[in-house]
């Protein structure tokens, strides 16, 4: 844990300010060095990772590819392997009027998806801090009980009571609505524990000296613990936001409207129902770029948090 | 372990685990619960005619020759995601462990597909194996072979595995990297002065210790391809042709949604709650989480 990295308290806690300066150890250093020289393991090493980059990256090189052509150059098969020249005008149609079947423009699904995905991400992490600074800081009657409650819904996938909660949502009328899309998502086992685990390395100390400076629980949570957490909240914040964004079956359920397509769902939408030939490929899969690029983009300018993220929610 | 120094408050924390609790009561307990009364359940779709029946829904269930081949179809599926997953991601981290110059840009070259979203992978997927204009599908038929997964089950099938595997390698590429990283360094040079070469080091030493990683990728896989793989056979076959892609989890669906079959629904809602809890409880119990990075 860096300690350091945590801002000065605010003024008026001097005792508190003093143990956040104290020093610290610093994380291990790098292994070094390779064991022997073996010039063919090496020629073979990169030969098979540049295949398996290559293999692995090749369905989004098709789909950048039909994303550039015109629909009937996608038909012809086999279908051109170098781009064309029609990116701009693929991309605009699809953003302003959307898609064969899913008449929705793109442009409105990519919102719904970014207010999704953010209202959730967000979501999580402030209930999470919330409940896991209680369950770690205080001692009241059914606290472990309400661990457990909270553990437990771990076991309770969407995926397994799929119809029951869309009825529950229902009858709350959150159907088609942001509320319907985000809530019932934002309870989150896995951030509570990540929070948990990483209150309890938080030095006693810490807490001691602001009980001695005077401040009480919540002067404590916004001075110190929120301010320490900032790298678990990254790292945390990374792979809710995939979640979000990524989210199938409940959007599914919960919209009717196109206003509230989210862009995955959208995408879905454009190549059901119809006849085969009446799939626009080349704007679908133009979508299907525009659906990736964000969460691809944030697993890779912050490659770090989303490495940390993903070890971390699964200890 | 707990706190040492707490606060004290007889109404804060309740305050605070509030927001928590009242999303996990309302939108997992409560239709939980549904879930698990319903399936004692025999009714009508409009909610008219209820009846109470017993276990007779689980019964029937076990008697019904659709809802045993859905399993079956889950356990070939799982086992393909998880056996190609692993092996394909085990090769590609164990190279990248190894290639000092560029393992950076190799990893994150092969860690993106994360961000993909199930259903986007399914459509890309689709795309290519498409018998009449897919890239795939054409080089398939060019050697002779005859492909259409909109027809052939086993095609549709082998169409799903590849878009669930193709999503799932970097998540397991990454653990493995960092279960091979974590490896002590010295262990792997004395075999090497010894004169065991890399692919005896790999048996004798790597491998072993990094079965934890495996074990726990294991559950993780097992767990995606029952439970996470929804959205892929959603989009890229909806369960078909026939029931050849129908697993467990697109079952319920199908059921619930669309034959609005209640209580049948809901009794495979609880099969599948006892499968998790099983799951899950084995992740916890006898998964060593000793993943370092």
């Amino acid at each position: 844990m860096d300690v350091s990295t945590a801002p000065e308290p605010k003024a008026r806690l001097p005792f508190l300010a003093r143990m956040l300066r104290l020093p610290h150890a610093r994380g291990a250093g790098r292994r070094e060095g390779m064991v022997e020289n073996r010039p063919f393991l090496t020629v073979l090493t990169h030969a098979v990772l540049l295949l398996g980059v290559a293999v692995i990256a090749f369905p989004v090189y098709v789909t950048f590819v039909a994303s550039t052509i015109t629909a009937e150059e996608v038909l012809a098969a086999p279908m051109p392997l170098v781009p064309g020249p029609h990116l701009i005008e693929n991309y605009r149609e699809a953003l302003l009027h959307g898609a064969g079947n899913s008449a929705a423009p793109v442009w409105r699904m990519m919102a719904n998806s970014m207010i999704s995905a953010l209202v959730i991400a967000i979501g999580k992490i402030v209930i999470s801090l919330l409940s896991a600074f209680a369950i770690v800081y205080f001692r009241f009657p059914f606290r472990m009980f309400f661990f457990w409650m909270i553990f437990v819904t771990l076991m309770l996938p969407v995926e397994v009571r799929i119809l029951p909660t869309y009825k529950v949502v229902s009858d709350l009328n959150m159907l088609d609505s942001y509320t319907g899309l985000t809530l019932p998502l934002i309870a989150s086992a896995t951030a509570t524990f990540l929070f948990r685990q990483f209150f309890l390395t938080i030095p006693d100390e810490l807490a001691e000296a602001a009980r001695i400076d005077g401040a009480g629980p919540m002067r404590f949570f916004w001075d110190v613990v929120v301010p320490m957490s900032k790298t678990s909240m990254a790292a945390l914040f990374v792979i809710q936001f995939i979640y979000g964004w990524n989210q199938y079956l409940w959007p599914l359920i919960v919209t009717t409207q196109e206003d509230y397509y989210t862009v995955v769902i959208g995408i879905k939408r454009m190549i059901a129902g119809g006849g085969e030939a009446s799939v626009e490929w080349h704007l679908v899969m133009a979508t299907a770029i525009m659906a990736m690029l964000p969460p691809a983009l944030v697993v890779i300018l912050m490659q770090r948090w989303f490495v940390k993220g993903l070890v971390d929610t699964e200890k | 372990m707990e706190k040492r120094v707490i606060f004290r408050s007889w109404w804060l924390p309740y305050l605070l685990v509030a927001p928590q609790l009242a999303i996990t009561i309302v939108f997992f307990f409560l239709p939980a619960g549904q879930a698990v009364w319903q399936s004692l359940l025999n009714q009508d779709p409009f909610g008219i005619n209820v009846e109470f029946v017993g276990l007779d829904n689980f019964a029937m269930l076990m008697r019904d020759e659709h809802y045993l081949a859905s399993f079956r179809v889950t356990a070939v599926f799982s086992v393909l995601v998880a056996s190609f997953g692993l092996v394909i991601s085990l090769i590609l981290a164990v190279f990248a462990d190894r290639a000092l110059r560029g393992a950076g840009v190799y990893k994150m070259l092969l860690i993106w597909p994360y961000a993909v979203a199930h259903a986007v992978a399914a459509v890309l997927w689709l795309f290519l194996f498409n018998p009449t204009l897919g890239i795939v599908a054409h080089w398939i038929k060019g050697l002779g072979i005859a492909w259409d997964p909109l027809l052939d089950g086993t095609d549709a099938m082998i169409l799903v595995v590849v878009a669930a595997v193709w999503n799932q390698i970097s998540y397991n590429f990454l653990f493995f990297l960092a279960g091979l990283q974590s490896i002590p360094k010295s262990l792997i040079e004395a075999a090497a002065i010894d004169g065991a070469g890399p692919g005896r080091r790999f048996v004798t030493i790597v491998f072993p210790l990094l079965s934890p990683t495996t074990f726990f990728l294991l559950v993780v896989n097992i767990v995606y391809a029952f439970f996470n793989t929804f959205a892929i056979i959603d989009a890229a076959t909806g369960g078909g042709p026939g029931q050849a892609t129908e697993i467990l989890v697109y079952k319920v669906y199908k059921d619930g949604f669309k034959a609005l079959d209640l209580g049948s629904s809901a009794a495979q809602s609880v099969i599948l709650m006892a499968i998790v809890i099983a799951l899950t409880v084995v992740q916890f119990r006898y998964v060593e989480r000793k993943v370092q990075y």
